[in-house]
C-alpha cells in the first residue's frame, strides 16, 4: 500500500535527457538488503555523489542544488526508467520524496511499478516539459482533474490509464482488490485445468 | 474478428475485465532469482499470505552467485551472501522450485526455463527480471514485472495488466554471411531508437525470423525491452516443439499430444491487425556494435561514431564523433548473459578463438548461459578451446553483465561484450561497454580491439 496521491505543488527538478535507466536511479550496487527500504542514499548515486568518492555531495547535481532539495516532481526526458525492471527504482525515488515524474514517454515496467508505489508518471509532450523547466517555479498537479499547471497559469491535461489513477488516489493494495475476484479466478482455473492439462504441474 | 497470436493468448487468459484497458489475465508461471526474489517471497510471507500454486512457480540462483570455479555462497559482492541465504530460506518456506547455486539446472533464469520446458508456448510467465522478454520466443507471453506484481501473481494466480498495443516486425529476405540475431535486434534499435518498441508486445516474423534456430529466436526476443516494447513473441513452429519435446517440466504422453494440437493453432491469423508495423530486409544488416551508452547508439561494425553523437556520450565513452570503431584498442571482452551465453553462442566464437589467443593483458572471461550449457560445451571441448586463447572459462550466471559491488572490469576499461546494456556504470564504474555478437566479441579479444570477425582468417 502506498500513500494516496491527489495533488502535488512543487518545485520541479529537470533531468532533460532521453533514456535514463535504472541503473542510473538506483546502480545494482546500492541494492543492499532485500528489503523495500534504505534505499534513498542510492538514489542517482553515480550523478549525485562526486564519483570514486564515499558519498560526497556534488553540488552540480540538480537535486543537489538548494532550490530542488525538496523536489516532489522530477521534468525528464523520453523513455524514463528503461532497463532493469528493479522496483528499488521507484522505492528509491519516492524515499526520497519525488511522487511525480514529468517525461514524453515511460518504460512500462517502470511506470507499472510506479502505480503500485505511489509515484505518478505524467506524459506530457517534450515542447511543454522544456517550458515547465525553463520556468523554475512551482508546478501543480492535479490528479483527479488530470491536469498540470504553471506557476503562470497555464494548465495542460494528461492521460492516464483509469486503473492506474483508481491505484494512486486511493494509495489501493492491488493483491486485496484483485482477491475480491478469488472465485472468477478459481472457477477460471479449474475450467482450464481440463482444457490445458499440461500447464498444470 | 480476425486476432494476432497475442490477442489470442490475452483472451484465453482474462479472467475479468478491469477499469479502462485493464484485465485481470492468469499467470501460468513465475520465475524468481535471488536479487528480486526474497523481497517478493518475503512481502508475501509477512502479508500472512503463501503462493496459490508452488509447483508453478520457480527460483534460482543467477543475479549475483559466483562464477569462479569451486564457488559457494559466498560472492564478492558485499552482502550478496544474505540474498543467497534468504532467497534460499524464503524459496524453501513457500515450497517452490528452488535450482540451488550448486544444482545441475542452475543457470540464468532465461536461458534455464526454456532448458527445464517450464516455458511453453501460448502461456503466460513473469519475472522480476526485464529480459523475461526472452522466452517469447517460444511463443509465450512472457514479460518482465517489478517484485511487487510478482508477490501479487504469487498470492492471486493472476495480474492486473493494461493491455498493450501490439507492433509487428517483419525481418525479409535472409541474413548474410557472418550476422546473426544480435545484429537484427541492434540494427532495430539503432534504426528506430530505444523506445521505438512504445510499450508494445511485439511479433517478430518473417522468413529471416522462421530460419533462426530457438536459441538465436531467444537472443532476438531477449532485447524488445532494450527496445522499449512490453516484450516480443514469435509464432512457435516444428522446431519449437522439438526443443520443448522431453525436457523436465514440458508435457508427456497424450498431455504432449494435446498440447501439440493447441500448440500448432498458435499463430496470428493472416489478416490480424497490428498498431504498427516496421518490415526490414535482413540483407541489409550488417554486424553491429554499440558505440555510446544507450542501445541505440549502435552501429555497423564496419560504420564511425556518427557526427550528431552528443558531448555527453562521447565523454563518457573515451571516443570522437567520426572516428571509426574497427581497431579501437579495448581492454577486455565478455562473453556471457542471458542474450548470448547458450550453446551456439558458445560455439561460434569457439570458431574464431580456435588456434588463436587473446591479445597480451587483455582480460577475457566466458561465462556460460547455464549449467547445462558449461557441461555440453566441455562434452565438446569448447572449455579447451577458451582456456587455451585465454578466456577464463567460469561457471554460469549472470556475472559481469552487470556491477553490483562486487567483481567488475578495473575503472575505466573499454570491454565488448555479448550482453545487452551500454548503460554507464552497467559492468563496473566508468567502464566503457561495447555491446556485439558472440562472434565480434571473439574476434575483438584476438585483436585487442575492435574487430570484425569476417576479417579473421
Amino acid at each position: 500500500m502506498a500513500e494516496p496521491l491527489t495533488t502535488v505543488t512543487s518545485i520541479a527538478a529537470p533531468m532533460l535527457i532521453a533514456n535514463i535507466d535504472t541503473d542510473q536511479i538506483i546502480p545494482s550496487r546500492e541494492m543492499r538488503s532485500t528489503g523495500k527500504t534504505g534505499l534513498e542514499k542510492g538514489l542517482f548515486a553515480g550523478w549525485r555523489y562526486v564519483p570514486g568518492s564515499e558519498y560526497e555531495v556534488d553540488p552540480e547535481f540538480v537535486l543537489n542544488r538548494p532550490e530542488f532539495t525538496d523536489a516532489q516532481v522530477i521534468l525528464a526526458g523520453e523513455n524514463f526508467g528503461c532497463g532493469s525492471s528493479r522496483e528499488h527504482a521507484v522505492w528509491a525515488l519516492a524515499e526520497f520524496g519525488i511522487r511525480a515524474v514529468i517525461a514524453p514517454s515511460f518504460a512500462s515496467i517502470f511506470e507499472n511499478n510506479c502505480a503500485r508505489n505511489g509515484v505518478l508518471c505524467v506524459r506530457l509532450n517534450a515542447e511543454t516539459i522544456g517550458a515547465l523547466a525553463s520556468l523554475n517555479k512551482p508546478i501543480a498537479i492535479d490528479l483527479p482533474a488530470q491536469t498540470v499547471s504553471s506557476a503562470a497559469g497555464e494548465v495542460w491535461r494528461f492521460e492516464l490509464d483509469e486503473e492506474a489513477k483508481a491505484m494512486l488516489l486511493g494509495g489501493l493494495d492491488a493483491i486485496a482488490l484483485t482477491l475480491q475476484h478469488a472465485e472468477a479466478i478459481a472457477q477460471w482455473q479449474s475450467a482450464d485445468e481440463t482444457q490445458r492439462p499440461w500447464i498444470y504441474l | 474478428m480476425f486476432k494476432s497470436m497475442f490477442e489470442k493468448i490475452w483472451d484465453r487468459h482474462e479472467i475479468a475485465t478491469l477499469a479502462g484497458h485493464n484485465a485481470l489475465i492468469a499467470i501460468d508461471r513465475i520465475f524468481l532469482h535471488e536479487r528480486t526474489g526474497a523481497v517478493a517471497l518475503n512481502a508475501l510471507a509477512a502479508s500472512g499470505r503463501k503462493p496459490v500454486d508452488p509447483s508453478r512457480t520457480f527460483c534460482v540462483m543467477d543475479h549475483i552467485v559466483d562464477t569462479r570455479p569451486g564457488r559457494d555462497d559466498t560472492t564478492l559482492m558485499p552482502g550478496g551472501q544474505a540474498f543467497i541465504a534468504e532467497t534460499r530460506q524464503a524459496a524453501l518456506g513457500a515450497g517452490i522450485h528452488l535450482f540451488d547455486v550448486n544444482d545441475a539446472n542452475q543457470g540464468i533464469t532465461h536461458v534455464i526455463s526454456p532448458e527445464l520446458g517450464i516455458v511453453l508456448p501460448g502461456c503466460t510467465l513473469i519475472a522480476p527480471d526485464s529480459h523475461t522478454c526472452t522466452q517469447g520466443a517460444f511463443g509465450a507471453l512472457a514479460w518482465g514485472v517489478g517484485s511487487s506484481e510478482v508477490e501479487h501473481a504469487m498470492a492471486t494466480g493472476a495480474l492486473r495488466v493494461a493491455r498493450p498495443k501490439t507492433m509487428r516486425v517483419t525481418f525479409k529476405g535472409e541474413l548474410g554471411t557472418g550476422v546473426g540475431a544480435k545484429d537484427m535486434i541492434l540494427a532495430l534499435i539503432a534504426e528506430y531508437s530505444a523506445s521505438g518498441g512504445n510499450g508494445s508486445v511485439i511479433e517478430f516474423c518473417g522468413p529471416a525470423v522462421k530460419a533462426l534456430n530457438m536459441e538465436a529466436r531467444m537472443t532476438l526476443c531477449n532485447m524488445a525491452t532494450e527496445f522499449g516494447a512490453m516484450t516480443a513473441i514469435i509464432a512457435p513452429d516444428e522446431q519449437t516443439f522439438a526443443y520443448l519435446a522431453q525436457r523436465r517440466f514440458a508435457p508427456t504422453g497424450k498431455a504432449w499430444d494435446e498440447a501439440l494440437s493447441a500448440w500448432r493453432a498458435m499463430r496470428s491469423d493472416d489478416d490480424a491487425s497490428f498498431d504498427a508495423e516496421i518490415s526490414i530486409d535482413a540483407a541489409d544488416i550488417a554486424p553491429m556494435i554499440s558505440w555510446g551508452t544507450s542501445v541505440d547508439a549502435s552501429v555497423p561494425i564496419t560504420g564511425s561514431v556518427p557526427d550528431a553523437a552528443s558531448d555527453e556520450m562521447l565523454n563518457y565513452m573515451g571516443l570522437t564523433s567520426g572516428q571509426t570503431l574497427l581497431g579501437q584498442h579495448i581492454d577486455a571482452a565478455f562473453l556471457g548473459s542471458c542474450t548470448n551465453a547458450r550453446l551456439s553462442d558458445l560455439r561460434r566464437a569457439a570458431t574464431v578463438l580456435k588456434g588463436k589467443h587473446v591479445a597480451p593483458g587483455l582480460k577475457a572471461i566466458c561465462v556460460p548461459g547455464s549449467s547445462s550449457v558449461k557441461r555440453a560445451a566441455e562434452a565438446e571441448g569448447l572449455d579447451r578451446i577458451f582456456l587455451n586463447a585465454g578466456f577464463e572459462w567460469r561457471e554460469s550466471g549472470c556475472s559481469m553483465c552487470f556491477f553490483a559491488g562486487g567483481e567488475s572490469f578495473a575503472e575505466g576499461a573499454r570491454v565488448v561484450s555479448s550482453t545487452n546494456r551500454n548503460f554507464r556504470n552497467r559492468q563496473g564504474l566508468s567502464v566503457k561497454t561495447h555491446i556485439a555478437s558472440p562472434e565480434v566479441v571473439a574476434a575483438s579479444a584476438i585483436a585487442g580491439a575492435i574487430a570484425d570477425h569476417r576479417e579473421i582468417v
